[in-house]
């Protein structure tokens, strides 16, 4: 039987879902409707748009208005969706190849107008619906298919990026931290602006098993042991940060708002 | 049927575009057809520039020109590119800086330059003194309907300095032909 | 009374028309020489209450529109050349879902970055071909200011009926040449909305077709809750690996054009009654064209002209029926021989075909198409 969470907001003739055992989408994916069902949002003014790969199957399963975009895209989609009805609820899921890679440039600018759109980049490391390719979030000297000998690329800090391109509320958690997660989405949603959560995921099929990373409960249990919360860093000395990472509100600092900008424009120069 | 080519030559900034604008304007204020193509780009800044406008009582099909009925040039640079494209009986008005060597076509050379910069003191206005220079020469636009293309077109609180250049240019041109 | 007769340009008629039609966004990227389309969209939106953006590029362009029609805007954008190539992705995305917008393409001289600021018809193939896979498609070329002010409400209309993007080919020309139109009143223009479903959310099939082959559109929050994806999909809007039911859909968004190819299919047509030869060309060519008729009338030959303005469906039928009377086909074009691979498709070997081309970035002019036609008579 499916909790009531999962009666109430996914398409259950659609489940099972497409993601492989052990994969930490499906938690991502339950957060986000925990946070809406929080929140009390009427579920028909809410969209939820994705673009191509893993993460973005996630929507089909969500009983919500729904679209799934072209590889990279689902910001540039979404702000279309925004602009044509700021009433809309508009809620992104992407991946880590999908948004910082492909949809990279979207990204930035979609930070930088600060528009009413909550995205959430479900980062597994790697890209998995192609069969486990090196991502922009691959940590340096990982492998992957693409990266036999060892990635050298430099690993994008997700939250870093969009803070600096101007989003106005950043956050990141993990598969593991759900209440921090669901409570990072929530306060997302509830900001007007442009909010990024970074849900790092587990994908023990490529990015696990090309680096000995072990099972989906281990991956998870590495992330519990290493994740440490922004609040908590703070008063920890830095050499006990060595090889954690951070996680928790990074930043929360409302700006004006796009569409709401630009009704101003309308109102002032609409003619009757 | 009634049909004049024109083209308006100079260099940018001296508002040419905006003048065939506002004479194919004048001419549909007339009552009749009217086309209007210039050159874009690198083409259109600095260097010469041109404005072609095509004025007729038929329906206008080919909108480009070759050689011209009407042609005005307002620098050397732009006369020696185009100065050759004037059909036999074309008329030709230069600005009287302009040197224009052997042409074998009627040529009035006339102080448009001057009259803006130095006489008027405002070298914005030199498109509309030369849009009343033409008109006077060839009555290709009635002079009513000039005036009116050229309010509806400028700045506000531009309105009297233009009228005037207007009729400087058109005296200009009147004088010119008597 | 005053007349309403004005110079507009085609860029700024094709806003006109677009607005007119109900356009309530616009997401564009600067681009020669389409760039005043984008710049009088956004001047013009706010004032009938709708909205501009200028997106971060043309593909992100095309996304937006495409969103902002899901919830209920009629979208437009506009580019040129390279912009068109960055658009095919997301054109694609329209066409699999059935999406209604307009793209506006106002050819310029290329390959790659080309001429940019000179006129070409080397799109012509791209409209048609350009996203990959089998698509539909309508392409619109106007040959006046005039004309783009009707055939931009025209697109809108297309693809609000067939769900369908509708592409607006224009070219240089016609984009920046300025000239004397007078428009209609706006109570003198029809305007179609897509149809919206009539039955309840349970029951509601998002890409279940009516007997014309166009299935009813809901609008983001609407209450509808569905699915879109550029993943073939069944009536539902769920992806599906079914062959037949993927073979079903592909089908299908070409039938529905072909359905109603006579109610799309436009074309113009002049002095054919007698002509031995019939110079065929589209948008600013047609002009040209137009002159070397009545010049080449003059001296007695017997030239008519064809133009087609959807040149995307290809208005085929009438075509043949000509080429059963015709001699002589001229296909004037500014690419290196585009619409004459299509004409000589069509007409076979029943009649001669000759090609103007031109690709130097300057128009075509009627002398040249005088000159080919003397060539052979």
């Amino acid at each position: 039987m499916p909790s009531a969470i999962v009666s109430e907001y996914f398409r259950t003739n659609k489940l099972p879902q497409i993601w492989c055992p052990g994969c930490g989408h499906g938690i991502i994916t339950r957060a986000i409707t925990v946070a809406i069902d929080k929140l009390g949002l009427d579920r028909d003014k809410i969209c939820i748009v994705s673009g191509i790969g893993c993460s973005s199957r996630a929507p089909g399963y969500m009983d919500f208005d729904t679209l799934h975009t072209t590889h990279g895209r689902a910001l540039a989609f979404a702000t279309g969706i925004k602009m044509a009805n700021p009433d809309l609820k508009v809620i992104v899921i992407t991946g880590d190849g999908d948004a910082t890679a492909i949809g990279g440039n979207h990204l930035i600018h979609a930070c930088r107008r600060n528009i009413d759109i909550t995205a959430i980049i479900y980062n597994n490391n790697i890209y998995g619906m192609t069969g486990g390719q090196y991502s922009p979030t691959t940590p340096k000297f990982d492998k992957g298919t693409t990266a036999p000998y060892g990635n050298v690329d430099k690993a994008f800090d997700i939250p870093a990026l969009a803070a600096a391109a101007g989003a106005t509320y950043v956050g990141r958690s993990t598969a593991y931290h759900t209440q921090l997660l669901i409570s990072l989405i929530e306060n997302g949603i509830k900001n007007e602006g442009f909010s990024l959560i970074e849900a790092i995921s587990v994908c023990p099929t490529y990015y696990g098993r090309k680096n000995k990373k072990g099972s989906a409960v281990e991956m998870l249990e590495w992330q519990k042991n290493h994740a440490v919360n922004i609040a908590a860093a703070s008063k920890m000395a830095p050499e006990s940060l060595d090889g954690k990472f951070l996680i928790g509100e990074f930043k929360n600092s409302p700006e004006p708002e796009y569409t709401k900008e630009y009704q101003k424009i309308i109102d002032m120069f609409k003619k009757e | 049927m009634e049909m004049y080519e024109v083209r308006l030559s100079g260099s940018g900034g001296q508002g040419l575009i905006t003048g065939g604008i506002i004479l194919a304007e004048a001419a549909i204020l007339d009552g009749k057809n009217a086309v209007q193509t210039q050159s874009y780009g690198p083409e259109a800044r600095g260097g010469a520039s041109k404005a072609e406008v095509i004025i007729s009582t038929e329906k206008i099909d080919f909108p480009k020109i070759r050689d011209c009925d009407i042609f005005l040039s307002l620098t050397q640079k732009s006369f020696d590119q185009y100065g050759k494209n004037v059909k036999d009986n074309g008329i030709i008005i230069v600005d009287e800086s302009i040197d224009t060597k052997s042409e074998n076509k009627v040529i009035y050379s006339l102080p448009i330059l001057d009259t803006a910069h130095n006489v008027l003191g405002k070298p914005m206005v030199t498109n509309i003194v030369a849009l009343g220079v033409i008109a006077a020469i060839t009555n290709v636009v009635s002079r009513n309907a000039l005036e009116e293309a050229v309010l509806n077109r400028v700045p506000k609180g531009t309105e009297d300095l233009n009228k005037k250049a207007l009729e400087m240019g058109y005296s200009i041109g009147k004088k010119a032909i008597k | 009374m005053k007349s309403k007769a004005r110079l507009m340009q085609g860029n700024e008629a094709c806003v006109e028309g677009a607005i007119a039609a109900g356009m309530k966004f616009f997401a564009g990227y600067p681009i020669t020489p389409s760039t005043e389309v984008a710049e009088i969209a956004a001047e013009k939106l706010p004032l009938v209450g709708g909205k501009f953006i200028q997106m971060e590029d043309e593909i992100a362009s095309m996304a937006a529109i495409i969103g902002a029609s899901l919830a209920g805007s009629k979208s437009m954008t506009a580019t040129s050349g390279p912009g068109f190539s960055l658009k095919q992705e997301n054109l694609g995305y329209a066409s699999l879902a059935e999406v209604p917008c307009v793209i506006v393409n106002v050819q310029r001289s290329g390959p790659s970055t080309g001429l940019p600021t000179s006129p070409a018809q080397g799109d012509i193939m791209q409209a048609r071909w350009g996203s990959h896979g089998d698509h539909p498609v309508i392409a619109l070329t106007p040959s006046s200011v005039r004309e783009t002010f009707d055939l931009t409400i025209k697109a809108f209309n297309l693809s609000e009926k067939y769900r369908v993007p509708v592409i607006l080919l224009m070219d240089e020309i016609i984009g920046h040449m300025r000239e004397r139109v007078e428009l209609p009143e706006i109570s003198e223009i029809e305007i179609i909305d897509r149809k919206k479903p009539t039955v309840s959310r349970e029951k509601y099939l998002p890409y279940k077709a009516d007997d014309d082959l166009i299935p009813p559109m809901a609008y983001y929050g609407d209450g509808y809750r569905f699915h879109v994806t550029g993943l073939a999909h069944d009536e539902t809007g769920f992806p599906t690996n079914n062959p037949a039911i993927a073979d079903k859909l592909y089908r299908r968004l070409l039938d529905k054009i072909e359905l109603h190819k006579n109610e799309i299919i436009e074309w113009e047509e002049q002095c054919t009654d007698d002509a031995d030869i019939v110079i065929i060309s589209i948008g600013g060519v047609s002009r040209a064209a137009d002159t070397a008729m009545k010049q080449l009338r003059q001296k007695g030959v017997k030239v008519g002209t064809y133009r087609p303005i959807t040149v995307w469906p290809f208005p085929e039928k009438r075509l043949i029926e000509l080429a059963d009377k015709v001699n002589t086909f001229v296909v004037a074009e500014m690419n290196l021989g585009q619409m004459a691979l299509e004409v000589e498709r069509i007409i076979k070997d029943k009649a001669e075909l000759i090609k103007v081309n031109k690709v130097n970035g300057e128009a075509i002019y009627p002398e040249e198409i005088i000159e080919k036609i003397e060539e052979v008579l």
